[in-house]
């Protein structure tokens, strides 16, 4: 487990370190920075590929195995249960491997920042740290942190080195993102608080391996332990009595201290397993206390999807993603394009439906909603576009709407029979897609930089006749283009087709709807292509300015192609083969949640008549209230 | 019991309890003595009296004893009860008097005050200290009232200490006059509450609250609760909390960063205290003091020494001075019936102070908006910030309600309380003092001034921006960890209360607050950010002077526990929350 821990941090610290070194040498040459900061970054490369890939490696992943594998948990802050944990598995895998490699590509093309080339990379560095953080943490509070430390290093990065509109970007994008996070904040706030590790339902994964793992401190686990042996002899005091003995029994009980938790795999079973979020307590008068008719996972759910919608970003909260990429330096549009964008669809499978399953299932058609809307409305704004940047900006939100949409399809329900090959399809295609548009759409943005640098202008009907000036970049860039269009034997398709396939096991018209986007994304990138890079003749200024790509730009817009002719003919070795465990355990566990809840005897039961664990966790209650109705 | 007895038991008490728990505003006063006489010998004029005050409160530091936090701080009663001695009292002095340690040093550096006034305005300092230290201690009506003032009164000629300055004559005359006001309205509320319950000592308050809350009629009721409001003004203004917040931005803008930072830091610090003191005192019961007087035994049983002295002197829950006859068989059914008539009281105030705290936070996070001089905008954050801060106190009151899981939650918001209290003396210190400094350096406090001041001083300006993004509340930054606090006994006050079926759920209500502020102050902070690192330097800049190495260390060393809190954030959260053990 030390190991492990050290390595990871490592990968995750090691730029900033780097960084923090970087800020106190002081060399005017500018290469100097560049060239560290690359190497940091292929280090970064190297050490992921180290780490997990290699078969006798550190941590070795095998991809037959669902869960979460490679966990290290130490103590951090023992006075709020906040430990620093970490862990990978076959969701989060893909895209710590994306971040790394977007972070060394998006390196290459910084060579074209020239201003304050110091700040710049230790800023890019900061960001590094940041979003590996956020893909490996198995904390809740410690991916809160690492999800706001991005915050700052991205705020300077459009602020400082964007373009003319940068500052009204800059403040967009920040205001947005920490609106987002505080509506996480409080959902983070209310889980720990209603979460209870003394429920001896959880008995089972505290004591597996991935429990123990977890949860490996002694003391803590003793808590745990007596607050359980507790509960079950009050439980089992409690047997076959009636009801005026039972509350007698439960007035002289003693107070049970609740263990809460800040684990992202905790809180996944005890959302899924116990009803410890059905509710926020008890009102007076002894019924369910609600907030506007419902319950806690409810709750939760809508603030965490809102926090990572943002993100994505789904429409309506998609407003800040042009404007970011658009004043953005070229580097730093890949970055969020590639990695930022991943960590809402990424938030959304890890943390919104295993954690509140109840929220998800309940607003599964307005999730699958916020998809299609998405999907649908980032084309037709795309088509509308004059500024090239922008195009690429929309694509993105219609790109993503496919993310959403698959994450969303919760078609596993009692009408199919519990059936979960669709959703099972739905989610490896919407994580298939996020890193096929995280190859894509890297790509696109690098290929309108390149461009940009030369003729500093995006204004798509100022284009035309690039074939014949550049040749070698319209050759990748047309490559590029059709890999987002979703051509198939690129990346872009098998994401766009499983999430299609598997929506219509879900709803036909929604099927349907998906589909017919694809006609409208093969119409901006086309119509894009064709006023860009086709014609006879360059229409714009700086047309002296059009020289061919140089040799960083071709290696850069190669990899990044041969990356989307790779993971589209060999979708299996490359991406799914790593995910397929993992996407079924999640959806195999929400499967089991999907019976258990629609069968609404069995939970009512559970909660109400049978004496179980649960009567057990509400003698605090009772106790206090029958304290309170004697009258001296 | 004769007369001569109990002159001499309280002789006893008063030397062997009262004044050794009373040490450290005993060193105080003799540094203030000292500081005035040293002036009058003459081999000793030279002397700095900074480093007089320095010594004299880092030995007072020294003697509120911070390492023996924990269950070891039993809840004494000094002084015949006019003080308590308990671990919450020795969290927020000892916060307040790093703070005068490190403010000391500041304003050394800084130059302001100069060698000729040094005596004056440091004995002020201490002065209001020492005021500010009882606030955090006191059990007793009067001591409130007379602590506030203490502290008050020093700090009205503070605003004025650039003598000959019309804006700081103006600051000066504009605190007083409110202070006097509020003084005067707080005294009438007190009086209205001792004369309606026959007592000025919180517990007994609380106690004859308990007995006669039960059959008061409406007017009473309402003359309570005028009385409450009244006390709540004075707290308010110490507070600056809205409506009562108006004298702030106008002295804020009159007086010197220096006193500006001890403003903000050290009376909020004091006031915070006092404010958990009075609200706790009117909504819970001490229990051992409970259990003697209200248990079903009669009062003759148990011997009249016996009784008084439990009111000098009661110790914590473990030791009880003295055992009721049947102690535990009664004492958590009186306790818990004692809670529930006191429901109401609690329910009142908590209502009152989140109304307060959330327009507070709101209205100084809004008006921070169109500020162009920094102290102004700086005034306005620390009302936002004690909005920020009264939001704990609510969620002590509904969860001290809720039985010994709610105790547990109740204790941990008063630990709250004090990681926020520590988390932005630092902050607000370190702003404070590189305004002070960029004033020294370019005489200026306009915003539009410190127009690309990365360029010219790199460092000062970065840790400026540490400074203002952990005021945001970003993590991980410590600025983070405060709201962090603050939130988690908000939501976990939430939960207990709807554990023990009695929901409050106004609470909610500031949780919403208190993230909409969150996010609307990040506007006028980042602001300043913008001015500082994007916005090109004018054409006809102010001329900067170097800052100084001394004083870039300083700035450094104070930005440091902003930036670095989160490697050993646990410290500060375990040492606040020992503190909070024997306040409940």
């Amino acid at each position: 487990m030390l190991t492990n821990a050290i390595w990871y941090s490592i990968l995750v610290f090691a730029p900033s370190l780097v960084a923090l070194l970087l800020s106190v040498v002081t060399t005017r040459n500018d290469n100097f920075y560049r060239y560290v900061t690359l190497a940091t970054t292929l280090f970064t490369l190297v050490c992921t590929l180290f780490l997990f890939l290699m078969p006798n490696g550190v941590v070795g992943f095998n991809s037959n195995v669902g869960e979460m594998q490679g966990i290290f948990t130490l103590g951090w802050i023992p006075t709020f249960e906040i430990f620093y944990s970490m862990g990978v598995d076959g969701i989060s895998l893909p895209l710590v491997l994306l971040t790394a490699v977007v972070s060394v590509l998006a390196m290459g093309a910084s060579w074209s920042i020239t201003k304050y080339v110091k700040g710049y990379c230790v800023l890019f560095l900061l960001l590094l740290s940041g979003m590996l953080g956020v893909f490996l943490a198995q904390d809740f509070f410690l991916f809160y942190v690492f999800w706001e430390v991005m915050l700052l290093p991205m705020y300077f990065l459009i602020g400082i080195w964007g373009g003319p509109r940068r500052e009204y970007a800059a403040i967009k994008f920040f205001l947005y993102t920490l609106a987002g996070s505080v509506a996480m904040l409080v959902a983070i706030l209310m889980l720990y608080f209603y979460s209870d590790l003394t429920d001896p339902r959880l008995r089972g994964f505290l004591n597996s391996a991935v429990g123990q793992s977890v949860i490996p401190d002694k003391q803590l686990r003793a808590r745990i332990e007596s607050g359980m042996a507790k509960r079950e002899a009050l439980a089992e005091s409690l047997k076959d009595k009636s009801l005026e003995e039972r509350r007698k029994i439960l007035a002289a009980a003693e107070t049970i201290t609740p263990v809460h938790t800040f684990s992202i795999l905790a809180l996944q079973q005890i959302g899924q397993h116990t009803s410890q979020f059905d509710t926020f307590g008890v009102n007076e008068d002894g019924s369910d206390r609600l907030i506007l008719g419902h319950g806690l996972q409810w709750w939760a759910f809508v603030l965490l999807f809102i926090g990572f919608a943002i993100k994505v970003p789904s429409v309506p909260v998609h407003t800040w993603l042009p404007d970011a990429h658009v004043e953005a330096p070229t580097p730093i549009s890949m970055i969020l394009a590639g990695v930022l964008l991943k960590m809402g669809g990424y938030g959304i499978i890890r943390i919104c439906y295993p954690i509140c399953p109840a929220g998800g299932y309940e607003l599964a058609a307005v999730i699958c909603g916020v998809g299609v809307v998405s999907m649908v409305y980032g084309a037709f704004a795309a088509l509308a576009q004059k500024d090239f940047k922008r195009m690429v900006a929309y694509s993105s939100v219609s790109h993503m709407g496919y993310v959403v949409l698959g994450l969303g399809v919760w078609s596993a329900t009692a009408e199919m029979n519990f059936d979960t090959t669709f959703w099972n399809m739905g989610i490896q295609g919407a994580m298939f897609q996020m890193i096929a548009h995280g190859i894509s759409s890297t790509g696109m943005f690098f290929m309108v930089g390149v461009v940009y640098d030369r003729v500093h202008h995006r204004n798509l009907d100022e284009f035309g006749g690039l074939f014949g000036r550049m040749p070698v970049y319209t050759a990748l860039s047309i490559g590029i283009f059709f890999a987002g269009l979703g051509l198939p034997g690129l990346c872009g398709f098998i994401g766009e087709a499983f999430v299609v396939f598997s929506v219509w096991a879900y709803s036909i018209t929604m099927a349907v709807i998906s589909a017919a986007v694809v006609i409208l994304t093969a119409g901006y990138i086309l119509w894009a292509i064709q006023r860009v890079y086709l014609g006879a003749e360059y229409r714009g200024p700086h047309e002296d300015h059009l020289s061919p790509s140089n040799t960083r730009e071709n290696t850069i817009g190669i990899i990044i192609f041969a990356l989307a002719i790779i993971c589209g003919v060999f979708p299996r070795h490359t991406l799914l083969g790593y995910m397929e465990k993992s996407v079924e355990k999640h959806v195999g566990d929400l499967r089991a949640w999907t019976i258990n809840s629609t069968r609404a005897t069995w939970a009512q039961e559970d909660r109400r008549l049978q004496v179980s664990a649960i009567e057990a966790n509400a003698s605090d209650q009772e106790l206090s209230a029958q304290l309170a109705n004697k009258r001296p | 019991m004769n007369v001569h007895d109990s002159i001499s038991q309280m002789i006893v008490q008063t030397r062997d309890v009262s004044l050794p728990h009373f040490a450290a505003e005993l060193i105080i006063c003799g540094t203030i003595v000292i500081n005035l006489l040293v002036r009058m010998v003459r081999p000793l004029r030279w002397l700095d009296s900074s480093f007089l005050v320095l010594a004299g409160s880092l030995a007072a530091l020294f003697a509120v004893r911070p390492w023996e936090m924990g269950s070891d701080v039993a809840r004494i009663e000094l002084f015949s009860g006019m003080l308590v001695h308990d671990g919450f009292g020795v969290l927020m002095r000892t916060l307040l008097l790093v703070f005068v340690v490190l403010f000391v040093i500041f304003t050394w550096l800084s130059g302001i005050p100069d060698k000729d006034d040094g005596p004056d305005i440091h004995t002020l300092v201490l002065g209001a200290t020492l005021g500010m230290m009882l606030m955090c201690t006191a059990n007793h009506l009067l001591m409130v009232f007379m602590s506030v003032e203490m502290a008050s009164v020093p700090s009205y000629a503070l605003a004025g200490l650039l003598k000959g300055r019309r804006q700081s004559s103006e600051a000066a005359l504009k605190y007083s006059i409110y202070g006097a006001g509020t003084a005067g309205v707080m005294l009438y509320g007190i009086s209205l509450i001792s004369g309606l319950l026959n007592a000025v000592h919180l517990p007994t308050l609380a106690q004859n609250l308990v007995e006669k809350l039960p059959t008061m009629g409406p007017e009473e009721t309402m003359v309570l609760a005028l009385g409450g409001m009244m006390l709540a003004v004075g707290l308010a203004f110490k507070l600056s909390a809205v409506p009562f917040h108006f004298w702030c931005p106008d002295v804020f803008e009159g007086a010197t960063a220096e006193v500006n930072a001890f403003l903000s830091v050290a009376s909020k610090t004091a006031a915070l205290a006092l404010l958990v003191r009075v609200a706790l005192g009117f909504g819970t019961t001490v229990p051992t003091m409970f259990s003697v007087a209200a248990s079903t035994v009669p009062a003759a049983t148990v011997p009249e020494g016996a009784l008084a002295t439990s009111l000098y002197s009661v110790a914590d829950d473990a030791s009880p001075n003295i055992a009721p006859a049947n102690p535990a068989a009664n004492a958590e059914f009186h306790e818990a019936s004692a809670r529930r008539v006191l429901s109401p009281v609690r329910g009142f105030i908590a209502k009152l102070i989140a109304f307060l705290a959330i327009i507070t936070c709101t209205f100084g996070n809004l008006a921070a908006f169109g500020q162009t001089n920094i102290k102004r905008l700086f005034a306005y954050s620390t009302i936002a910030h004690a909005g920020y801060m009264m939001m704990a106190v609510p969620a002590i009151l509904a969860a001290a309600g809720a039985g010994p899981n709610g105790h547990e939650v109740a204790r941990q918001g008063a630990a709250a309380l004090g990681v926020y209290l520590g988390v932005y003396l630092a902050m607000n210190l370190g702003a404070f003092a590189i305004i002070a400094f960029l004033r020294n350096a370019m005489r200026s406090e306009e915003i539009a001034d410190y127009a690309g001041l990365i360029r010219r001083s790199p460092i000062v300006t970065i840790c400026f921006v540490i400074i203002l993004f952990s005021l945001v509340g970003l993590p991980p930054l410590a600025g983070f960890f405060g709201k962090f606090a603050v939130f988690s006994a908000l939501s976990g006050a939430y939960n207990v209360t709807g554990q023990a079926q009695l929901p409050a759920n106004y609470l909610v209500w500031l949780l919403v607050a208190g993230g909409l502020n969150t996010v609307i102050s990040l506007f006028y902070y980042l602001r300043v950010v913008k001015v500082m690192t994007w916005n090109l330097e004018p054409r006809d800049q102010r001329p900067l002077q170097p800052i100084g190495l001394l004083r870039g260390a300083y700035v450094c060393l104070i930005t440091l526990p902003t930036l670095g809190w989160i490697l050993c954030f646990d410290l500060l959260a375990n040492w606040c929350a020992k503190g909070a053990i024997s306040l409940l």
